[in-house]
């Protein structure tokens, strides 16, 4: 009874909510309340209803049909389709190479375990943004066209673009039956690339994680090395590289946001060319934040599904 | 000379020949690297142009601030190299170590090497030895006489970092009696500096802050900092600047919104905080319940708890990880060139624009890679030093 308030262990944590509670109320309602002021004072209070206007805007590679005429939702799902499409196939392309990378560390031939550090240390000290224009502007705009381009059994990398399958030469001009733009391929290769050296350390502690001794008494069972790996090491590493490789994931998508670098159109500039246009600045950032934290949720929820799999199954 | 040879000629095969199939990983490699460096050194000694460097190295570091106003950053330089010149002699004494001799030889080289490789003008190149010249003597004169400072000085010491930062905001930015500078005219590797180290700085005690607030027992608390977090850590930077530039003017009452350069510093301490303070709740999870447990039953009241028990301890564990987001954002200040702001990629690809200098990316970007590898790599070997010397201290500490 004798307590001064100030020490009332029930007092206080609800003296101490109900302040912070009531700051960020009005923290809140102020921005909120600036917000509606300026926005009406400029005529643009939040409405949905241009998204049916045509957009008069044209994205240079869709997979979705689009043309200038389409209302802004079709551009902003072509970009949104564009998004998924680079971060799907870099999410594969990313694991297969960080997979490797990050095995390469333990390998037995003293160089190749170098050559994976300094791959790692090189890359993670270099700003994504600026590997990405060294991709787009340095090498691939710099390739050859016609006869000059580089050619491979199954594919040819010009100028004018990357082609698979059956390619041939028409005119000095190259046609194939898959073109992926050099756009696409400049930002999937950096991508690739960048989260391939954080993967690697995700892989490298994940294997590091188990102890030497699993290795030893797998090989005194008598397992052969790749049964030592696929049986006793992997299972266990995965325990500590899946939580790792669900951030890295998340990474990579938000990280495809950089496209706009490369001259790819993704959602993210897709919503930029929409706001130059528009001027619907509150709108395009809601649904930009939206989608984004919908793609992280996603391969959150999958990531998470994924690592109960390789959990330890206590009983 | 045999003896030597051996083990070398040994490990060597151990190395790289254990097996056939290393043999072969190994002369694969071998070739291929070689291949690969002999065609970037036959790039960069006889088709690479570096005059596109040369002609705006200036421009590079500190874009568009006026000519007639520089000696102010000279000044800043010549501070700043003096005060970590005395910051080093303090922390290493009289002695100079192995590592000390080759740091200061590096100086020497690069203080001597770079400016005049980089082509400036006789003058400009004798201000950096000037400078390089402070930095050292600062180191010998406080390795000499730094312990014969009264303690109560040297406890004052680091408070002068601090104060030089404050002073160097101002020697940048102008007022009381400098001409003012706008921040719209600061550029280059002085732009991404400013924003990168403000970011750092105030970002860290938000970060705290933070993670402190996400294992609060107080609902609201936990609430309000675990949405906060959340949020920022599932929107790409990107989006966070263009709503930092399009919406914020909506936001805070008119003629309230900062400059663009501002605005964009303080979207990238809020972005950082958030991961900071992920870095700092791992750090804090780390700690046994038993310590907080411990300093409450001393007697300690939550502030004393926090400063004296828990925050050591925790922010130690956490040391690797919030430096490592440092790092990044060093490197995020690169996105700034895409909200249109001048830093050092944004006067970079301003250059590359000229159509005197057409074609000269890949020289551009070298540069530039080279500049930030080399930032980063010693934010990360220098949290190594600091994890190193922590633990030194701690291990001490326990009998």
């Amino acid at each position: 009874m004798n307590t001064p308030w100030w020490r009332n262990r029930r007092l206080l944590p609800l003296l101490v909510q109900a302040v912070v509670g009531l700051l960020v109320l009005v923290t809140i309602a102020l921005l909120l309340g600036n917000l509606v002021r300026n926005l009406s004072a400029a005529g643009l209070l939040l409405s949905w209803r241009w998204l049916n206007l045509p957009a008069g805007f044209d994205i240079s590679e869709t997979l979705l049909p689009f043309n200038a005429e389409l209302p802004y939702w079709r551009a902003l799902l072509a970009g949104l389709v564009n998004t998924v499409r680079v971060v799907l196939i870099g999410l594969i392309g990313a694991t297969a190479l960080g997979t490797l990378v990050g095995s390469a560390a333990f390998s037995s031939n003293g160089l190749l375990r170098r050559l994976s550090r300094t791959y790692v240390e090189l890359i993670r000290n270099v700003p994504l943004l600026l590997q990405l224009l060294f991709w787009y502007f340095v090498v691939f705009l710099s390739l050859p066209n016609g006869t000059a381009a580089i050619q491979l059994p199954w594919a040819v990398l010009a100028k004018s673009g990357l082609y698979l399958g059956s390619t041939q030469l028409i005119d000095g001009v190259w046609h194939g039956s898959l073109r992926i733009t050099l756009e696409f391929a400049a930002l999937l290769t950096g991508l690739i690339i960048h989260s391939g050296a954080f993967i690697a350390e995700v892989v490298r502690g994940g294997v590091a994680a188990v102890p030497r001794g699993q290795w030893e008494a797998a090989r005194s069972l008598g397992f052969t090395p790749g049964q030592t790996l696929s049986r006793i090491v992997l299972p266990q590493a995965l325990r500590v590289i899946v939580p790792g490789l669900n951030s890295q994931y998340i990474s990579l998508a938000k990280n495809s946001s950089l496209a706009v670098a490369c001259g790819y159109s993704d959602l993210y500039s897709v919503a930029e060319t929409t706001l130059n246009q528009t001027g619907r600045a509150v709108e395009v950032v809601l649904i930009l934040l939206g989608t984004y934290l919908a793609i992280d949720l996603i391969i959150s929820l999958l990531m998470n599904r994924l690592n109960q799999l390789v959990q330890i199954q206590e009983r | 000379m045999n003896h030597r040879l051996l083990p070398l000629a040994s490990r060597l095969r151990r190395e790289l020949f254990a097996t056939p199939l290393d043999g072969l990983i190994s002369v694969g490699l071998v070739v291929g690297l070689g291949a690969g460096l002999q065609a970037l050194l036959h790039w960069a000694l006889t088709q690479a142009d570096w005059a596109v460097v040369q002609a705006n190295s200036t421009l590079l570091v500190v874009g568009r601030y006026p000519l007639e106003q520089q000696w102010r950053l000279w000044l800043l330089t010549a501070l700043l190299c003096g005060a970590a010149g005395i910051t080093w002699g303090l922390l290493r004494g009289r002695g100079w170590p192995r590592s000390d001799r080759l740091a200061a030889a590096v100086l020497l080289v690069l203080g001597v090497v770079l400016p005049a490789s980089l082509g400036l003008t006789a003058p400009i190149q004798q201000r950096w030895w000037w400078i390089t010249g402070l930095l050292l003597l600062g180191r010998w004169a406080a390795g000499c006489w730094g312990a014969a400072l009264p303690l109560r000085w040297r406890r004052l010491l680091p408070l002068a970092w601090p104060v030089l930062y404050l002073l160097g905001l101002g020697l940048i930015g102008g007022g009381l009696g400098l001409m003012t500078v706008r921040p719209s005219q600061w550029g280059g590797l002085l732009l991404t500096l400013i924003e990168a180290s403000f970011a750092i700085l105030v970002c860290f005690p938000l970060g705290i802050a933070l993670a402190l607030g996400r294992r609060s027992a107080l609902p609201l608390l936990r609430w309000c900092s675990t949405l906060y977090i959340e949020f920022i850590r599932g929107a790409p930077l990107i989006t966070l600047l263009f709503l930092g530039q399009n919406i914020l003017g909506f936001l805070l009452p008119g003629g309230l919104a900062p400059d663009r350069v501002w605005r964009a510093a303080w979207i990238l301490t809020c972005f950082a905080a958030a991961y900071v303070a992920e870095a700092v709740r791992a750090g804090l999870a780390a700690l046994p319940r038993g310590q907080w447990e411990a300093a409450r039953s001393l007697g300690l009241n939550m502030a004393q708890t926090l400063l004296h028990v828990v925050l050591p301890q925790a922010l130690r564990v956490a040391l690797p990880a919030t430096v490592g987001q440092f790092i990044t954002l060093l490197q995020d200040t690169t996105l700034l060139s895409l909200i249109g702001l001048l830093d050092l990629l944004g006067v970079a690809r301003a250059v590359m624009a000229n159509p005197e200098f057409l074609g000269r990316n890949a020289e551009v970007y070298l540069v530039l890679a080279v500049l930030f590898w080399c930032c980063c790599a010693a934010l990360g070997l220098g949290s190594r030093a600091l994890e190193h010397r922590l633990n030194r201290h701690s291990l001490r500490s326990e009998p």
